[in-house]
């Protein structure tokens, strides 16, 4: 375990959330969206890990730190959803670029 | 009496509010508002002047506006010079809103003339009770609305309009003179008092220098007030109003307020030499210039009005050659007989319905009572020897000679004698011979025109003998009352002046009789057949053509240019702004799309920029 250093996790991490941001800002599907703001979460969460593990003082509470964010992001997922749901009842689409209101 | 003198321009103000607000309901009784409001004027002005005969100069004032040290006042004046003009002014005026009740009879607009009538009655009687400059200068341009409205008075005439126009545009011109003679002698002074003024400029305290040069510009107002050459194009114009106005304004009051002006100012006048020979060469280049217009005009009202450019000039002429008692004396006389001959115009116009002299004729036996009253009005500005226009005329001719200005007073001797002539031309082509076009309907004047006219006629006749070198000089002794500044009440000349003037007349007279009435000489004997002279005289020396090729042209120019300027220059600086500014908030109205992507995507390129920054600078703490 010992033997993967630092920078490597935090190269996933990176790239995980270049992923998910490329996705955030591109495509148009509003599911996705939301998946790809998973995806940088989870960046996040996996920076916690590490910084938790190989930071100046290791201990356990990134990980703690971790898991809480992980619930509240299912939290906010769910939420998010259930909105998309009631967005897509009243709209009939899911088009993120057709969701412009605030223009006006 | 004399401390209630301030009630006496409120009278007609009290006129013109009253029509102004009751005119429409009033219809024809507003004539008898005004009339009983000016015949109040006119006995307190009677009994101040009687009052003043015997007591002091009365004179009030209170702080009208102070500012840190500077105190203006308001207040009234009654001196000599005031109390004579009130007199004047308020005979005069009644006389015309006793005269408008029978020719203005049947104007729609008759309480509005009333009305008007009030208003520049109110100004003028102000004017001359003011004691200090700045109130004249208030009073001053009331008395040039009034005259503004009265002459647009037909207004759906374009030729009143214009007339209108005309008047306030030309007298506002001197009006700007005296404006700015009035401010540097403030700035001299610290003053506008007029009392103030003689100390300061008798205590020397004011440059020579700055003596002439306040009191040219001050005679710049009174050239535009009085119609002096050059600015007197505006009086013969101002003949569209009605006849009753001109008697009133341009001939008895209004256009006498200049020469009052100069008057009321004549010791500061009187302490440059170069400003007194100033005002005597453009009084008598005036008086002879429009007298000699007045050989050929045609229209009754204008030949009258041209008349009284060349008395006017005879005024100033006399200020000039510091005749002060000669100047206002013919002021007075000047008052009333031309004011009579205005009034007996309008009562042949009244008769004939046209202002043509060609077109009338044989008209004494048909008018009884206005051809004596006219032909009084004639002699007695012809100067015809016992009427009161001689006894002035004579007291001018004097003071030109005394003056030293021979070639003034001969140039004055040449206006005399064409004053004569014209007058009598007039007279003799209106009132003898045969009619010269049909005549319907002709008939006398009503009473309410005819017995102001009686009233100047006996005026006309017997004001001279107020001031006379048989009688002796009560008037001048009176208005000069040992004050050093105005010059002596009495004037002794030669006797040779008289006898010159009388015979300079009587010469005119027969002149215009050989021409006119037995027609032993024609009509075009000095003009020749080649008619130059005649046509320039026609046209008035073309000077309203000189106007309008160049000042009018040059203003024209100007404005046009400025107006280049504010629409190309000014509105082009304005407009592109407003242009950068519109289009920077289009372009930002534009990057609101509404679309969340790209706000996150200028979020987060914005922040990566932001930390790119801070890496390479390392932050501006360091």
């Amino acid at each position: 375990m010992s033997s993967v250093p630092a920078s490597a996790f935090l190269a996933l991490a990176l790239i995980l959330f270049c992923i998910g941001l490329y996705g955030a800002l591109t495509k148009r599907n509003t599911v996705i969206v939301l998946i790809s703001i998973e995806l940088m979460l989870n960046a996040v969460n996996i920076n916690l890990v590490t910084f938790s593990k190989y930071g100046i003082a290791p201990s356990i509470t990134g990980q703690v730190f971790a898991l809480f964010a992980i619930s509240v992001a299912a939290a906010e997922a769910a939420v998010g959803l259930a909105i998309l749901i009631s967005l897509y009842r009243t709209r009939k689409t899911v088009n993120i670029d057709e969701m412009d209101t605030m223009k006006n | 009496m004399m401390e209630n003198a301030w009630l006496i321009p409120l009278f007609p103000l009290l006129s013109f509010l009253i029509l102004l607000l009751f005119g429409k309901r009033l219809k024809e009784a507003s004539a008898y508002v005004g009339i009983l409001l000016t015949l109040a004027s006119l006995v307190f002005s009677i009994l101040v002047l009687f009052e003043r005969f015997s007591e002091p100069t009365y004179s009030t004032k209170f702080d009208w506006l102070t500012i840190g040290d500077l105190h203006l006042t308001a207040g009234f004046e009654v001196n000599q010079l005031n109390a004579l003009m009130l007199f004047i002014v308020s005979l005069v005026s009644f006389l015309v809103h006793t005269y408008s009740k029978g020719y203005m009879n049947g104007d729609e607009r008759f309480p509005v003339f009333y009305a008007y009538l009030g208003l520049f009655t109110f100004a003028m009687l102000g004017l001359v009770i003011s004691p200090n400059l700045l109130q004249t200068y208030i009073f001053w341009e009331l008395v040039g609305v009034g005259s503004f409205l009265l002459i647009g008075f037909y207004y759906y005439k374009e030729e009143a309009k214009a007339a209108a126009k005309k008047a306030f545009i030309m007298t506002r011109i001197g009006d700007v003179g005296l404006f700015i003679g009035m401010i540097l002698l403030f700035w001299e002074t610290k003053s506008f008092e007029y009392s103030e003024i003689f100390a300061a400029v008798d205590a020397g305290a004011v440059s020579g220098t700055m003596i002439t040069l306040t009191a040219i510009l001050i005679f710049i107002g009174a050239v535009g007030k009085s119609g002096q050459f050059p600015l007197h194009t505006w009086l013969p114009d101002a003949m569209e109003g009605p006849t009753p106005v001109s008697a009133l304004i341009h001939a008895a009051t209004m256009v006498a307020a200049g020469v009052y002006l100069v008057a009321a100012l004549f010791p500061l006048f009187a302490a440059s030499k170069t400003a007194l020979l100033t005002i005597a060469v453009i009084g008598a280049f005036t008086a002879i210039f429009a007298a000699s217009i007045g050989l050929v005009q045609t229209d009754i009202k204008r030949v009258l009005a041209y008349s009284t450019v060349s008395q006017l000039g005879y005024m100033m002429l006399a200020l000039g050659s510091a005749g002060y008692v000669a100047g206002v004396f013919h002021l007075m006389t000047h008052a009333f007989f031309k004011a009579l001959l205005f009034l007996a115009a309008g009562s042949v116009i009244h008769a004939v319905h046209t202002q043509n002299i060609e077109e009338m004729g044989g008209l004494w036996k048909k008018l009884k009572l206005t051809g004596p009253l006219f032909l009084i009005g004639t002699l007695a500005i012809s100067g015809v020897p016992g009427l009161s226009g001689f006894f002035s005329k004579d007291e001018i001719l004097v003071a030109a000679w005394e003056g030293g200005h021979p070639i003034l007073f001969f140039l004055a001797l040449i206006a005399a004698f064409m004053t004569a002539f014209y007058m009598f031309r007039l007279f003799f082509l209106v009132f003898t011979g045969e009619a010269r076009s049909e005549q319907k309907h002709v008939h006398e004047s009503p009473n309410n025109m005819t017995y102001p006219m009686i009233l100047l006629g006996v005026l006309a006749v017997i004001a001279g003998y107020v001031n006379t070198p048989w009688f002796g000089s009560f008037l001048g002794d009176w208005l000069v009352d040992g004050n050093p500044a105005l010059g002596h009440g009495h004037v002794e000349g030669p006797i040779w002046i008289m006898i010159a003037a009388t015979v300079v007349s009587l010469a005119g007279i027969y002149f215009a009789y050989l021409m006119y009435r037995k027609r032993s000489i024609a009509r075009n004997t000095i003009s020749g057949t080649g008619d130059t002279l005649h046509t320039i005289l026609l046209n008035k020396y073309y000077v309203d053509e000189f106007y309008q090729l160049t000042v009018v042209a040059f203003t024209k120019g100007l404005s046009y240019f400025l107006r280049f300027i504010d629409v190309f220059l000014v509105e082009g600086l304005v407009k592109g702004v407003v242009g950068i500014v519109q289009g920077l908030g289009r372009t930002g109205s534009k990057m609101q799309t509404g679309q969340v992507q790209t706000y996150g995507a200028v979020a987060f390129f914005s922040l990566a920029l932001l930390v790119v920054i801070f890496a390479l600078t390392g932050g501006y703490l360091r």
